[in-house]
């Protein structure tokens, strides 16, 4: 045990260790950061009325970029997949990188989700136990559940990799293996869990689609893995340590098959709802071309739509063997996605209202700060992890060379 | 990249630094929290550990309300009555409106916010009165809901109020994830208000509009307070809590009529118990030609909407 907390001890020693340009990033980060908690100040005392919601658009970027990160998490382990089922064993350290992203993921995903709570001092009510937990009826009750059990469980997988490794030990086959498997499932339900929020409404025609849930899961294979293609080029610039180009094409690979996957999906929801000229189509028609007069996400989702053909035209082509166009298509990607996922998921469902009502919705400028807020301590939650773990994963952290004068402190 | 070597030990300008750095920060940390200074409606510690409505005993039922009371009377300057009415036995409410006649005049709505001690500014209001074109129509979305006309009726149009439709399969209810809203043995869904977190995924779920969310702290003139309160039903919510029409709980669990049907100048508005076969609604149920909005959803609303025939 104090072997252990003196590991942690040694954790957090590196977690202040660093340059000016460390330093500077870290401190940005943390300015933006402060912004958000002081927007927030204001949003606690004087409701959800500082946000741009409203009864009639009632959720908005706040559960928008919950959604695009569950995806995000989701996709962590992507770079499980090749190391444990195609045993591409030189990838393994990146594992962890992926896993460390998922777990700043879901950080964040929890804060977004207590900022659009009107009652988050009530949040007691939602604990199993001492609160009223409508489980299995509700699906938030199944996202709570799902959401903190893959922190957990990534937690576990890559806390207990890194110790290992610390400790100059191979893990243990039965305290690692099948977490990871667990892990991939659970991946997959959490993203799944999350659309299933959005289908099961079946007043909500834009959302209640059999296809959301697949489109989902497509959509965050394709934004992840990009996302952590760009991350670990990141890693291999501001460290020493070595990330083979391999690791980047094995995700290129991922992200090729993802995006095409993304985009036939999004053709079928269009045909079904354009084709067809029922009047279950009104929020599709509102967001793609604009409903009686009301264009204001028209601009958006087009501009998703082109970002993404031509990421995907990009990634397609064999110049994106080359690191600065896969940039280009992971940069494309990952932002087409969030517009198409947040502005352009959840609003849309919104307008009109059930009952022919139309009103538009564009975030306030606190709910802004806010959500800037959380993006920074997603990253300065992921600077430090894995400012954390590369000098262990590279070896120059070890039990081995603890300093014997400070040994178990 | 930092020099691993100098990990160990702290020197003493380390030590200033991050001093200066923990005392910058907590600075700025304090600064970024200062509009909470101003909070004066943190919970009490009794508010905060209140069970759910469903699972308090008599004692601690009876113990809330004068806390309630206490807690009207101390931000409006009144001595509310607040009960908890009970639900009585053989009896399910059903709702039934006339689209024949409804002349779209709003007395209903303005009823219902003074009777349920709704928030004037914002305003909120449980019943939307949708102006629709007489041409053959029956999609929402050609209604009007911000018609302001000389005079009502108007020529070419019918209209048709939209309120919680109290559905005996509540979508609401279904999504809720800490049960603070349920279906009572007499058919009206309520919310427990000092239960509701305030995520609104019940807003999202209902299919007809129905709810409506404290997105500030509600205000109400003093004077227009109605001071004959019920527990689930019309007293004074606080922002960040879910609320909608509850059918006058506060006057109908005691045999009363609700406020929109009371105002209501021709006679639109019909309430009663379906369990009885002599009711009203029994009648217009069985003699009417009777229809329920978005019945393909399944979700069985106790609110009919009927024609004369």
């Amino acid at each position: 045990m104090k072997r252990y907390l003196y590991f942690w001890k040694r954790c957090i020693q590196n977690a202040f260790i660093g340059d000016w340009r460390y330093y500077g990033w870290l401190g940005a980060l943390l300015i933006v950061i402060l912004f958000g908690v002081n927007a927030y100040a204001k949003q606690y005392l004087l409701g959800l009325g500082t946000t741009g919601m409203s009864d009639q658009v009632s959720w908005g970027v706040y559960i928008a970029n919950f959604t695009f990160l569950v995806g995000m998490a989701a996709a962590a382990v992507m770079l499980v997949i090749p190391v444990y089922i195609y045993k591409n064993e030189e990838l393994h350290d990146l594992v962890i990188f992926g896993e460390l992203l998922a777990v700043a993921a879901i950080l964040m995903c929890l804060a977004f989700v207590t900022v659009d709570l009107g009652r988050p001092d009530r949040f007691w009510h939602l604990i199993p136990g001492i609160g009223i937990f409508h489980f299995p009826g509700s699906m938030l009750s199944w996202d709570v559940l799902v959401l903190n059990g893959y922190l957990l469980i990534n937690l576990h997988i890559c806390g207990y990799d890194i110790y290992c490794r610390y400790c100059g030990r191979k893990p243990s086959r039965w305290l690692s293996i099948p977490f990871v498997f667990l892990g991939i499932l659970w991946a997959v339900s959490i993203h799944t869990v999350t659309a299933f929020l959005y289908v099961g409404l079946g007043g909500r025609h834009f959302w209640n689609s059999a296809v959301l849930g697949p489109r989902f899961i497509a959509s965050a294979f394709t934004a992840g893995p990009a996302f952590i293609i760009l991350t670990l080029q990141v890693i291999r610039r501001y460290s020493d340590y070595i990330v083979p180009d391999r690791a980047l094409f094995t995700l290129r690979n991922i992200v090729q098959i993802a995006m095409p996957i993304n985009m036939f999906l999004l053709i079928n929801e269009l045909f079904t709802e354009f084709y067809t000229t029922d009047h279950n189509s009104a929020s599709s028609q509102y967001l793609f071309v604009g409903l009686h007069g009301h264009h204001a996400l028209v601009p958006w989702i087009w501009t998703a739509v082109g970002l993404n053909l031509t990421s995907m035209v990009l990634l397609m082509l064999p110049l994106s063997r080359r690191l600065v166009w896969l940039d280009a298509a992971c940069v494309l990607a990952v932002l087409g996605i969030w517009i198409e996922k947040g502005m352009g998921m959840v609003v849309p469902g919104f307008v009109p209202t059930p009952i022919g009502e139309i009103v538009e919705y564009t975030p306030s400028k606190n709910e802004v700060l806010i959500c800037l807020g959380i993006w920074a301590f997603g990253f300065f939650c992921y600077t430090i992890f894995l400012r954390m773990a590369v000098p262990i994963l590279m070896g120059k952290v070890t039990r081995a060379n603890e300093p014997a004068s400070t040994q178990f402190v | 990249m930092a020099d691993l070597n100098t990990e160990e030990g702290m020197t003493r300008r380390s030590f200033l630094r991050a001093t200066t750095a923990a005392t910058a920060g907590a600075a700025a940390l304090t600064s970024a929290l200062a509009p909470l200074q101003k909070l004066d409606d943190f919970p009490s510690v009794d508010e905060f550990i209140q069970k759910h409505y469903t699972e308090l005993s008599p004692e601690q039922l009876s113990a809330v309300l004068k806390r309630i009371e206490n807690e009207v009377q101390k931000q409006y300057g009144i001595r509310p009555h607040v009960r908890a009415l009970k639900p009585m036995n053989g009896v399910e409410y059903v709702y039934a409106l006339n689209l024949s006649r409804c002349c779209g005049c709003r007395k209903c709505v303005h009823a219902c916010v003074a009777e349920n001690n709704q928030s004037r500014s914002p305003e909120i209001q449980y019943i939307r009165v949708l102006k629709m074109p007489n041409d053959g129509t029956f999609d929402l979305e050609r209604g009007d809901h911000n018609y302001n006309p000389e005079s009502v009726p108007v020529p070419g149009h019918f209209f048709m109020p939209i309120q919680c439709h109290h559905c005996k399969n509540p979508p609401c209810v279904k999504v809720c994830p800490v049960k603070a809203t349920w279906q009572e043995p007499d058919g009206i869904t309520v919310i427990d208000y000092n239960w509701c977190i305030g995520c609104r995924y019940c807003e999202a779920a209902c299919p007809y509009f129905a709810r409506r969310f404290n997105f500030t702290e509600p205000s109400i003139p003093k004077d227009k307070i109605n001071p004959n309160m019920s527990y689930l039903g019309n007293r004074p919510r606080h922002k960040g809590v879910m609320e909608k029409c509850h059918f006058c709980v506060q006057r109908t669990r005691e045999g009363r009529y609700p406020a929109c049907l009371e105002a209501c100048p021709t006679g639109s508005r019909k309430f009663g118990n379906v369990l009885d076969p002599e009711s009203e609604v029994s009648y217009i149920l069985k003699n009417k030609r009777v229809m329920v909005l978005k019945e393909e959803l399944g979700t069985l609303p106790r609110f009919f909407y009927y024609f004369d025939i």
